[in-house]
This record gives C-alpha cells, structure tokens and sequence, in this order.
C-alpha cells in the first residue's frame, strides 16, 4: 500500500490549469485592488482565456487519459474546447461596453466567466460520471450568479433565481440517474459503463439513463426541460444571455454527445428513443412557440431550442457522420449566435437598450449594415443555402438519412419551414417595414464581431473544407 | 488560369458586378445612372460570355462539355460545373433576359435603386449556377440560395400585397425543397457521392426510386408550378416588379422543367414509369382548368400568370410521354415560354408604368393612340396561344404529338386547351388594345418609347425567327435527349412490350 507517489502527467490539462490558476489570480487581484479594478481583471481575464487557447492548440494530436482515466483529452475535446473558448471570449467582450453603460462594471464578472468556462472544460473532457458532475456544476453555479448579476434589477434576479431553482433541481435529477448508473453498472467510468453493460439493458440502467437524460436535456435547453430558457433569456442582462447561449451550450451538448457515445454506445436502441423524442419536441416547440414572440431576446430563447433540436438529430444518428454534423452544427450555431446578440446589443437608442423586434422596423434604411447582415444571420438560421446554417443542417440531417431515420429527418426539415415563418418575419420587419426611429450607431467592437460573424456565414460555402475535414477528424475520435 | 473556365466566368460575372454596384455611395441622380449602366454592362458582357460558350460547345456530343471541377465539400461532393444540350440552352436564356430587365427596370424603380440592382445580379448567378452546377449539393445550393434575392425583389419593390406574395412565395417553395434536399442525401448514401455524372450511371433500387422521385417531384411541381401547388404563382407574379414577373416567369419555373429532364426521367426511369399517368393528369387538369381560371381574370399580370401555369402543363406533359418529339417539344416550349413570357410581363410593364393599374377594365382602345404597342403585343399574343410562325406553335405541337403517341386521351383533352388558350389571350388583347378609346385617362397615352423599343423588338425577332426556324434550339436537345431515351429504352420498352402483350 505504500506505491510510491506518482506525479500524474499535467500537460493535457495545462489549458485547464492556466484557467483555474487565472481565476485564482484574478480573484486576489480583484479583492486586492477593489470595485475599481473592473477594467484590469477584465483584460487579464481575455489574457487567460489567450492562454487557455494557446495551450489548447499546441497540445499534440492524440487521445491522454489522465487522473486515473476520469479526465481524456482527445480530438473531440479538443475542438469542443476550441468553440467554447471562442464562445466565451467574444461573449466577454460584447459585454463590457454594455455593463459600462448600464453600471455593473463589477470585478466579478469576468472572473465568473473565466470559472464558468473551466467548469465547461471539464464537462467536455469529463470521462466518468464523478468528473462530469464535477465540471457541470462549476459552470452552472458561476453561471446562476452571472444571471443575477444586475442585482437591483427585477427580472434580473428572478431569472438568476428561476435558473438556479430548476438548475438544482435538474442537477438533482443527474446525480440520481448517475448513482443508478453506477449502482446497475458498478463502475462511474464511461468505457467501464460501456464494458460492464455488455450491450444488455437492464430495467435499472435504462431508469437511471432517463434521469441522465434529463439532466442534461436541461443543460442544453431541449423540450421538455426548456421552461427556464425564455424567461431567463429575456431576464438576464444581454451580455449574459449571449453568453448562456453560446459557449455552455457547446459543452453541454458536448458533453451529452459522450455519454451516450462512449457510456451507452451498446444499447443505442434505447436511447435513440428518447433523444428522438426530445429532438422533434424541441424542433417544434422552438418552430412553433417563437412565432408568437415579439421579444427579441425571448424569440432567440425559442429559436435556441429548435437549434437544439436540430443539433440532436445527429447525435440520434449515433454515428460517427451523427457526431461529426453535432460539431459542425454548433460550431456554425455558435458563431451565428454571437452575431444576433451582438446585433441585439446594437438595438440601443441613446441610453436604453430596447427589445422588441417592431423596433427593428426599417432598419435597411436606417442602419443599412446592421439589416443586411442580420438579413444574413436570420437566413442562415433558418438554413437557406448558400449560408453557412445550412450545411449545419445539411451535415445533421445527412446522418439521420444515414442512420435510416426518415421520419425524424422529415420531421425536422419541415419544422425547419415553419421556423422560416418567423425569421422571415424579422427580415420582413428590417426590409419591408416603415423605418421607426433610429439607432445609436454601433460601437466599434460590436461592428468587429457583428462583420467577421457575417462574414463567415456569408463565406462559408467558398472554404468549407477547413471546419468539415477538422469535424470528421473530431468525430471519429469518439469511436 | 486557376483551371477556372467560362462556366465560373459565368458565375463570378455577375457577382462582380453587384459587388461594384454595392461599392457606389449615395443616391444622387449620377450614381443611380452609374449603377444602371454598370448592372447593363454586367449583364450584357454575361451573355457575351455565354455566347463564347455556346461557341466552344458541340452539339453533336451529349455528353457533359466545357467541365470543371473544384475542391468542395469532400472528395465525393465537389464543385463541379458542365453544361451539355439541355442545360446550355437555358444558361444563355438566361443571360439573354437579363439585360432586359436591367432595361425594363430603367425609370420604374425609384427607391434603393442599388439594392435592386444587386439582387437581380446575384440571382442571375444563382440561376445560372443551377443551370451548370453538376453536383447535386451544389445544384441545390444554387437552387434554394436564388430564394433570397426574389423573397427581396417580391417583398420591397412589390406591389400592394407584396408581403403575402412574399411570404407564400417564400415558404411554398421551401417546403418543397427541403424534401428534396433529404432526397440528396439519401441518393449520396446509396451512390457514394453527388456528382451528377455518376448519379446518371448509377442504378437506383425500384422501391427506393419510388421515394426519390416523390421527394424530387415535391419541389419540381412546386417550382413549375404544377396544378394544385400553383397558388403562389399567380400572387408573386402580380406583386412583383415588372422584371421580377419576367425573370420568375421566364428562368424560375424552368428550373421545375429542367430538374425533370435532368434528375426525374434519367435518374428514376422505373419510377418516372410509374408516375407517368398521375404527371398527365395534373398536366392537363393544369391546362384546361388554369385556362378556364385565366379567363375570369381581371388583373393583366393574373391572367398570364395562369397561362403560364397552363403553358407549363404542357411541358410536364411532353417530358413524361419519354418520345423524342414530346421530350424536345417540351424543352422547346420552355425555352419559348422563357421569351414569350418574359415579353408579354414587359408589355404589361410598358402600360403599367405610365398608368400604374393591371386592372384590364381600365384599359381599351390602345390601338389608337399606341399603334407600335398594339403591334408588339399582337405577337406575343398570338405566340402565347401558338399560331403557327410563332415560337409558341412549335413546343406545343411537338408536345402533343409526343402526347398523341403515348396516350391519345391525354393529347385529345390537352388540344381543348389550345383553344381556351386561344379564348383567353384573343379576349384579353381585345378588351386592352381594340374598341373605341373613351377613357380619359388614356387619351393621353405615350407610344414606346426608344428604351421599350429596344427592349422589345430583339424579342419580338427571336419569337418569329424561332416560330420558322425551331432548328438550332431543337438541335441542341437532339443529342442529349436521344441519349436519354437510349439509356431509359431498358425500362421503357420492356414496359411498351409488356403493354402491347397485353393487348
């Protein structure tokens, strides 16, 4: 029992290392220096998550299990990371010209952004259900602080404490579903899962998977586990809600992506089941219930959900084409994300930041580079080619044709119609609509991030090759 | 040069133009002739160069010519272009129109004259890009990306109920689409890839063709329109601008036509068999009841709306009867149909903008005080019903003869809609043009003017030119359909013999 203390490898986790050290740092530098240091933190915040990045790219090619194989850092992790990191620099940046303007110029911000996207680190490369719960509880408490961070604010503390209610609660769900898992399967490792169920569903397995399943459906927001989307969308601070809607839906699906592929890969047969069913439930509830909205921030919440949906639809496929369009799927999600919100932070006349799409109204005259390439983002969403969303759909959808199913690929495609109804009214709205009042016009950052967004779902299909040849490489790391 | 070739020329031609159109600043008199002269260059210099490849293409080849292709996707979904007999035909119709609504739209548009400008470019490429695109996730691309630019051109610059238009436009279209899209994938899964070349070659499963070919007709019929999906058409083509009535009437709805010849018949033969008598019956409930419809019109834009419908009827007809004459009539009805179509909105357009109603009561007694419009007109009319001289004789006869071989029923009631055709578009050119000028508001009528004249005289031209001689156009459809009904003849005439044993 004495075996002689061996010091594990720290070189796949080094991108996770320089995040929890920076956090660290930041958090003295922030105690040390006061309310005032909101502008230093910040930038070193950016400097941390440069870090991160950096060491993310240079690590060498190949899978590394690492701390007893709970921690696995393969090509999938790798480009998963790479997205949610991208998700929440930009999503940092977008937010600093809000809080300034709304005074929240608070040093914990960034610091919570830094440990939300550690915690998503870990979930992506979490490889047994300890390590997972590990990693998604560190994002989802720094994340139910961030939705309340506009303290004085109403909506902002109900959506904080509405998130952090059902939050609990789905946490709850996961952790039951993981001890029934471990209990049926006797291991918490996923390959170990994989070995111990032997291809055979027992009763157990199968009740603790469905707690598993819900769990994680709430992380990324699917039907029916979406309830707290809209609400906390539409309370949150702008910033925030890009935020919520960019980097953790990355990792969550990520996430949910592993367990089901590496954990259950023997009894897909069950599980394909309920992840078809949350996925046309998401479809179409995102499809229908958006058309109701005239909130911007809401309508997004809903159109998340579809998204969701339709990024399920590969992973239903199961495959390595299924995993493989998930990738391309958010990658394209992520980045069209980031430019509608930072469309919507541009909604803003003077000092109040306003909300509802009827304040678009003949914004192609008024502000001709803030509808066109809105224009773009909404058509890309609903994936109309040649924009970058639709070979998001075209590569998910492909998988299900593969995997032979065509009713949920009908299914999907036809919603995917109806959610045009609405995008289209949007553009309908910008383009053919009376103008109302102007906007203020869009600080340089947002301009930044609004131009490159729309230029890649604009360019995409002259170079796709880069993004599809690294996804596939990606996909089949997992199998 | 890059290995890039006429077919990209073609492609990038276009969106150059747009680009330097989106580069010009304000919306001072000077820049707005700036930007009409730079989209009437553009569009010309496209259809030079589509005349340079109509000049370096053999005829006598059905095989695909003047190829090139790219790095894409994957090894096995590339970008690929070629044209061969049935497409370059529509490659330079397309060219051709263009300039044409560039001139049309020369005074009538007034706001964002720009933005216009650049959504008709960027169609024009995307409607050539379906023309050449030889891969099948291309083909869809430049499909379903053409949606676009059109839900703009029906949506801003529209008339009255632009947005329904719009809207109805927008989503019918799509939902058609996004069956076929699944029905790509699907093909690429069983072939292994998306090249049309090799898609031709390869042989589709009976029962899966069956599936295919339904998810294909979803959106060609759509597209066409085939009767009963045809409701958006009428709407879009009455809101939209004048040169948007022209490019939809004339290049969209081909698209329908050309998907047929290219992916339906050749690629589904045994399926295409199948479903030959469910194409002939919505043919030609299309031909007699939009006709029947087309004379209750009220609305001029209306009332040749329904007659293209009626037009089109005629062309799935002819494709589905897989003779040569129904196969080449059709093709050649298309291509007619593209400019008589387009003419007869640019009619519309020349009245329309100097009283701004399409209302038919409105008018009447044009004759006097516009004798070069009545004149003009009196053509297109009379191409539209199908005299023969006419353009339109040739596709609709070739048509029913192919009818008349495969199913004389069929060519017996279509003929019926020769006639209401005739009832129609005769009715309609008397209540507008003849009888006695009593509206004041008429009576200060102008005759065309230069820009209209040389707007409408190249067509009237190719109307009579192509009415005498069908030969160059029907020349160019011989090779590739002979060779379609080559490799189909294992399908078609073990059917054929199978029929006449039981008889």
């Amino acid at each position: 029992m004495n075996a002689p203390f061996v010091m594990p490898a720290l070189g796949p986790v080094l991108p996770e290392l320089v995040m929890a050290v920076g956090a660290l740092v930041l958090v003295l530098v922030g105690a040390l220096r006061g309310e005032k240091s909101y502008g230093l933190v910040n930038g070193l915040a950016f400097v941390t998550l440069a870090l991160a990045a950096a060491a993310l790219v240079t690590q060498p090619a190949g899978k590394v299990l690492v701390f007893g194989d709970s921690f696995v850092v393969d090509g999938f992790a790798r480009i998963m990371k790479a997205i949610a990191l991208l998700g929440s620099a930009v999503a940092l940046l977008l937010s600093v010209d809000y809080l300034r303007r709304e005074n929240l110029t608070r040093f914990e911000y960034p610091i919570l952004i830094v440990l939300a996207t550690l915690g998503m680190m870990m979930m992506i490369s979490a490889n047994d259900l300890i390590a997972l719960y590990l990693g998604l509880e560190l994002q989802s408490l720094a994340a139910y602080v961030i939705a309340a961070i506009h303290r004085d604010n109403v909506r902002s503390s109900e959506a904080g404490l509405k998130y952090f209610v059902l939050g609990a609660l789905s946490s709850g769900m996961l952790l039951y579903g993981a001890s029934l898992v471990y209990g049926f399967a006797g291991t918490v490792s996923f390959p170990g899962i994989a070995a111990a169920l032997k291809g055979q569903s027992g009763l157990g397995v199968i009740l603790g998977l469905v707690f598993v399943s819900a769990g994680l459906a709430f992380k990324i927001s699917a039907v029916p586990f979406h309830m707290w989307t809209p609400d906390v969308y539409e309370g949150a601070p702008t910033p925030v809600t890009t935020f919520f809607a960019s980097a953790p839906k990355v990792a969550a699906m990520a996430m949910m992506v592993r367990v089901f592929i590496v954990a259950f890969p023997g009894i897909i047969g069950d599980w394909r089941q309920i992840v078809v069913f949350v996925s046309i439930a998401s479809m179409a509830l995102g499809a229908f219930a958006a058309i109701g909205q005239r909130n911007i921030k809401r309508l997004m919440a809903y159109s998340s959900i579809g998204h969701v949906g339709f990024a399920l639809v590969g992973l239903a496929a199961g495959s390595a084409q299924g995993v493989n369009g998930v990738i391309i799927y958010m990658a394209i999600y992520v980045v069209m994300t980031l430019g509608t919100f930072a469309i919507i932070l541009g909604m803003r006349r003077g000092d109040t930041y306003v909300e509802t799409i009827d304040d678009l109204a003949g914004l192609s005259r008024t502000q001709p580079f803030m509808a066109y390439a809105f224009g773009a983002i909404l058509f890309s969403l609903t994936g109309i080619p040649p924009l970058a969303g639709f070979f998001a759909k075209f590569y998910v959808f492909a998988a299900a044709i593969e995997a032979k199913l065509f009713a949920l690929a009908v299914i999907g495609v036809v919603t995917s119609v109806v959610s045009a109804y609405y995008y289209l009214r949007i553009v309908k709205i910008m383009f053919f609509d009376e103008p109302a009042e102007s906007f203020s016009p869009l600080t340089p950052t947002l301009k930044a991030v609004i131009g490159v967004s729309t230029a890649a779902i604009l360019f995409f299909w002259l170079a796709p090759a880069p993004l599809v040849s690294a996804a596939n490489a990606a996909a089949r790391s997992l199998f | 040069m890059f290995g890039f070739g006429i077919l990209s020329g073609l492609l990038v031609l276009p969106l150059v133009g747009a680009a330097f159109i989106l580069a010009l600043r304000g919306d001072s008199p000077a820049v707005r002739s700036n930007a009409l002269w730079a989209a009437l260059a553009t569009t010309v210099a496209t259809f030079l160069l589509s005349l340079v490849a109509w000049s370096r293409f053999d005829i006598a080849n059905p095989a695909f010519q003047l190829v090139e292709t790219h790095a894409w996707l994957a090894d096995t979904i590339r970008f690929k272009l070629g044209v061969d007999g049935f497409s370059l035909p529509f490659v330079v119709l397309t060219a051709f129109l263009m300039p044409f609504c560039i001139l049309a739209s020369w005074t009538s548009i007034e706001n964002r004259l720009k933005e216009y400008l650049v959504c008709f470019l960027i169609l024009e490429a995307t409607m050539i890009g379906v023309f050449v695109a030889l891969d099948l996730v291309l083909f869809y691309l430049m499909f379903e990306a053409g949606l676009i630019p059109m839900f703009l051109i029906i949506g801003i610059w529209g008339g009255k109920r632009r947005i329904y238009a719009s809207f109805k436009f927008f989503l019918y279209t799509l939902l058609g689409s996004v069956l076929m899209l699944l029905a790509i994938m699907a093909m690429y899964w069983d072939a292994g890839t998306t090249d049309i070349a090799a898609l031709l070659q390869h042989k589709f499963a009976p029962a899966m063709q069956t599936w295919l070919w339904l998810a294909f007709f979803a959106s060609f019929a759509v597209k066409m329109p085939m009767w009963p999906v045809h409701t958006w058409l009428p709407d879009a083509h009455v809101e939209a601008p004048t040169a948007g009535s022209v490019i939809l009437a004339g290049i969209l709805l081909k698209m329908g036509g050309y998907g047929f010849i290219r992916f339906s018949l050749p690629m589904f033969p045994d399926a295409s068999l199948y479903f030959a008598p469910l194409v002939y019956a919505m043919s030609v409930i299309a031909i007699v009841y939009t006709s029947l419809v087309a004379l209750m019109q009220e609305d001029i834009k209306k009332l040749i709306a329904y007659s293209s419908v009626a037009h089109m009827g005629f062309v799935t007809m002819g494709l589905f009867t897989m003779t040569e004459q129904g196969i080449q009539g059709a093709m050649f009805q298309m291509v007619s149909h593209g400019i008589v179509s387009g003419a007869l909105f640019l009619c519309v357009g020349v009245v329309y903008d100097r009283l701004h109603t399409r209302e038919i009561a409105a008018y009447g007694g044009l004759v006097n005080r516009m004798p070069l419009y009545a004149v003009t007109f009196m053509v297109f009319t009379m191409a539209n019903v199908g005299l023969p001289g006419t353009s339109g004789f040739v596709g609709e006869f070739l048509t029913l003869m192919g009818a008349f071989r495969a199913n004389p029923w069929v060519a017996f009631i279509a003929t019926s809609g020769v006639i209401l055709s005739a009832a129609y578009a005769l009715w309609l050119y008397r209540r507008v043009v003849f009888g006695e000028l009593v509206k004041d508001s008429l009576k200060t009528m102008q005759d065309l003017n230069r820009r209209e004249m040389i707007t409408l005289a190249p067509l009237v031209v190719l109307t009579i030119y192509y009415g005498v001689r069908p030969g160059p156009i029907l020349d160019a459809f011989a090779a590739p359909t002979n060779a379609l009904i080559a490799s189909t003849q294992a399908v078609f005439g073990a059917a054929k013999t199978a029929a006449l044993m039981v008889q």
